[in-house]
């Protein structure tokens, strides 16, 4: 019998459509969700944006165009809180970095119980942020916390110091507190990406005379640079909306040295009542990650090597 | 089988079927009401429980859901509730401070007809008062609160002084003799966390001083002489280690978790922490705190001010959106009927004012030991609780004001400096 899908043109389109028709169908339903779920409330948020909104039933809703968007850009607080927000990123994320490439080169090397290093760095991903966060608020805790504890113990100070108090240390504490529940995701990343690397590359190089790091400098590292870029977007996408680990440790105190973007969000949109600034300020952030995504993909993206 | 048979089996199936349906008892329709409230002052969360499975047992009709956060949490939990149709909750408490902005917000129900004569005239003025808006009743009085001052006996008795201290001034004697005979690292400890305690705290000792939010016109005052006077006092406490330096990140709790493990002689706090510290499973001090009167600035008596503290009243209020407005209502009046309150009285006091006076006093005093304490210390420290402004802009005026005496405290600025910048955001949102 003649195959018909090869020597007819018109019936393998048709086919073809037909398969794709099909497609659409059983997608639909999981499209309608995601539009319902997703889309639409990121697109009714950004027409709020453009309007005083009060929380309420009700409510009149004013239409200011870029009112909202020039009082925040006006605000000394707003630009106090990206600044904030900014080296609460580069921190965690560079910390996040070194340290993840750090563990993922150890595991990667193989030593005694290298198994056991990568099963136990599931742990504090695995931990909610907001245990997470109510652990390291009593760790930090100025009357009965582990830190001060053990600091006494090894003699580092003499009397109890009250961590949280002090607007100097409190975001670098959040950052510690981050980045110990966030870390093992990038080390793992890594780590994955490194096992794919071939060892002969190494071998030859060794062979050829380099030491061990400029092996790592010039054979793994631009060979990790695909894993990197998407560890470093995912981190710093993370980071740039951090909120739950610092309403739980800090609440934004003191002196609202701990106050991120996405918390300064939350103030506006719920105890202040301002819906249409909070939805503002929300896509200032969409923004603003865009940017930093954007920037990241230019300085290490390379179609070739993939 | 052939198909007259099939169809005769099929038939008498159906007959059947339909004759067991309509033996079937009629159920009854039961509705489900769901609350929120704080857990934290008041009554503990299993004793609301054990009220609500009372109220089911007399009303089979009604099943109660309690939900339970932290008081910093109950605000945006309303908001979050209200966005859904019909709410999430069908009541809520409602703290002193947020009724303005939540009537603005049109998510109360005016139960003014719903209240009865007896309710009016039982209950407390004071407790009419923060649910009443233009002759209005927008909820179910619940706790009338206010902050008190404990201290530690024993700390007190080893230290040689006498009697607690009437002024802020004596209190810091009495707190730097309590710590030079090594009887407390820091004897006072305060909730000055970034959240609405502070401002509470900020309250006690700016009416103290005979200060105010506003003066007579409507403008804040809190930046004038007294209240820098207050906040300084307030930074000065933790600069000669008189004040525990955590109080800058504590909050109630906090406060009460230092107190009972006699880490602290003195706390401001509310009433709740009065019956922890006499329970021995939780407190290392039992039976050893005593209530006095909140201190005041020597400045404060001289002007006149006996008594100066807080308001932390709240109510039950019901969603205007609820479909459930007849039973809720039912449910609220039995958690606020007299012999709920009587029952636990140990955690709360009853918001009825017929049941401090005459016989009704004397059943009160005895249905818990505690009461032979706390009644007389509510009955003397409630009538000098001092109201923070009722604005619907009020969360935003009072971040300004606690990022304000944060900024003072840690030594970001000067008192001065950082009340003169709350001031302004006060009268940029008052003309808003």
């Amino acid at each position: 019998m003649p195959d018909n899908s090869i020597s007819n043109p018109k019936k393998r389109l048709s086919l073809r459509k037909q398969d794709e028709r099909i497609a659409w169908l059983l997608l639909a339903p999981s499209l309608l969700v995601i539009i319902l779920v997703t889309v639409w409330p990121i697109i009714y948020s950004f027409i709020l944006s453009f309007f005083v909104a009060p929380i309420g039933i009700n409510q009149i809703r004013t239409f200011v165009w870029l009112q909202n968007y020039i009082g925040i850009f006006k605000d000394p607080a707003f630009w106090e809180t990206i600044n904030r927000t900014l080296y609460f990123t580069v921190a965690s994320v560079t910390l996040n970095l070194i340290l993840g490439l750090a563990i993922a080169q150890l595991i990667h090397s193989h030593p005694w119980g290298w198994k056991f290093i990568r099963f136990s760095l599931i742990i504090p991903w695995a931990v909610p942020t907001i245990v997470n966060g109510a652990m390291w608020r009593w760790i930090y805790n100025g009357d009965f916390g582990a830190l001060n504890g053990a600091l006494m113990q090894f003699g580092f100070i003499k009397h109890y110091v009250p961590w949280l108090t002090l607007p100097s240390l409190a975001m670098p504490l959040v950052i510690l507190a981050d980045t110990w529940h966030t870390m093992p995701l990038i080390a793992l990343i890594l780590q994955a990406a490194l096992a794919g690397i071939p060892e002969e590359l190494d071998e030859a190089a060794a062979v050829d005379g380099a030491n061990a790091w400029q092996r790592f400098w010039k054979i793994r590292l631009p060979l990790l640079r695909p894993a990197l870029l998407v560890a470093l977007i995912i981190r710093t996408v993370e980071a740039f909306r951090v909120f739950d680990i610092v309403y739980i440790i800090t609440s934004g105190g003191p002196a609202s040295s701990t106050i991120t973007m996405t918390f300064l969000t939350y103030l506006y949109s719920f105890p202040y009542g301002k819906q249409g600034t909070g939805a503002a300020l929300s896509f200032i952030i969409s923004v603003v990650i865009m940017l930093l995504a954007l920037v990241y993909i230019r300085l290490l993206y390379r179609p070739e090597e993939n | 089988m052939n198909k007259m048979v099939r169809i005769f089996m099929w038939v008498l199936s159906l007959i059947l079927i339909l004759a067991l349906v309509g033996c079937a008892p009629k159920q009854t329709e039961v509705v489900t009401i769901h609350v929120l409230t704080m857990d934290q002052a008041g009554l503990k969360s299993a004793e609301i429980d054990q009220i609500a499975r009372d109220f089911e047992a007399q009303n089979p009709d009604i099943k109660v859901v309690m939900e339970y956060v932290g008081y910093d949490y109950v605000h945006d939990k309303i908001v979050l509730g209200m966005a859904a149709n019909p709410p999430a909750y069908d009541a809520a408490m409602v703290d002193v401070i947020w009724p303005d902005e939540f009537i603005k917000a049109s998510y109360l129900l005016d139960v003014t007809n719903r209240v009865t004569p007896d309710m009016k005239s039982g209950m407390f003025p004071a407790s009419w008062n923060g649910i009443t808006r233009n002759g209005k009743v927008y909820g179910m009085p619940w706790l009338m609160d206010v902050k008190y001052f404990m201290y530690n006996t024993e700390i007190l008795q080893k230290a040689g002084i006498k009697a607690p201290p009437t002024t802020w001034e004596e209190l810091v004697d009495q707190a730097n003799t309590i710590k030079q005979k090594d009887l407390a690292e820091f004897p006072i400890s305060w909730s000055w966390n970034q959240k609405e305690g502070v401002v509470c705290d900020f309250t006690v000792l700016l009416f103290g001083n005979g200060g105010s939010f506003l003066d007579a016109s409507g403008k804040p005052a809190f930046n004038d002489e007294k209240g820098v006077q207050a906040l300084t006092w307030m930074k000065q406490t933790i600069d000669d280690g008189l004040t525990n330096p955590s109080s800058i990140a504590s909050d109630e709790m906090a406060v009460e978790a230092d107190f009972l493990a006699g880490k602290s002689a003195f706390a401001v706090n509310w009433l709740f922490q009065y019956s922890d510290s006499n329970d021995a499973t939780k407190s290392q001090i039992a039976g050893k705190v005593a209530f006095a009167p909140m201190p005041v600035f020597a400045a404060g008596a001289s002007a006149g001010i006996k008594g100066a503290s807080v308001d932390g009243s709240s109510a039950f209020a019901i969603m205007a959106t609820t479909p459930y407005a007849d039973q809720t209502w039912k449910f609220l009046s039995y958690l606020a009927s007299n012999e709920v309150q009587i029952k636990y009285s140990a955690e709360m006091l009853p918001v009825w004012q017929t049941d401090f006076e005459g016989e009704a006093l004397n059943t009160l005093l005895a249905s818990n030991p505690n009461n032979s304490v706390t009644v007389p210390a509510f009955l003397g420290q409630f009538p000098y609780a001092n109201e923070r402004p009722t604005v619907p802009y009020y969360n935003e005026a009072s971040a300004a004001l606690q990022l304000a005496i944060q900024e003072a405290l840690t030594g970001v600025k000067t008192p001065q400096a950082a009340l003169d910048e709350a001031a302004a955001k006060w009268i940029e949102l008052a003309g808003k």
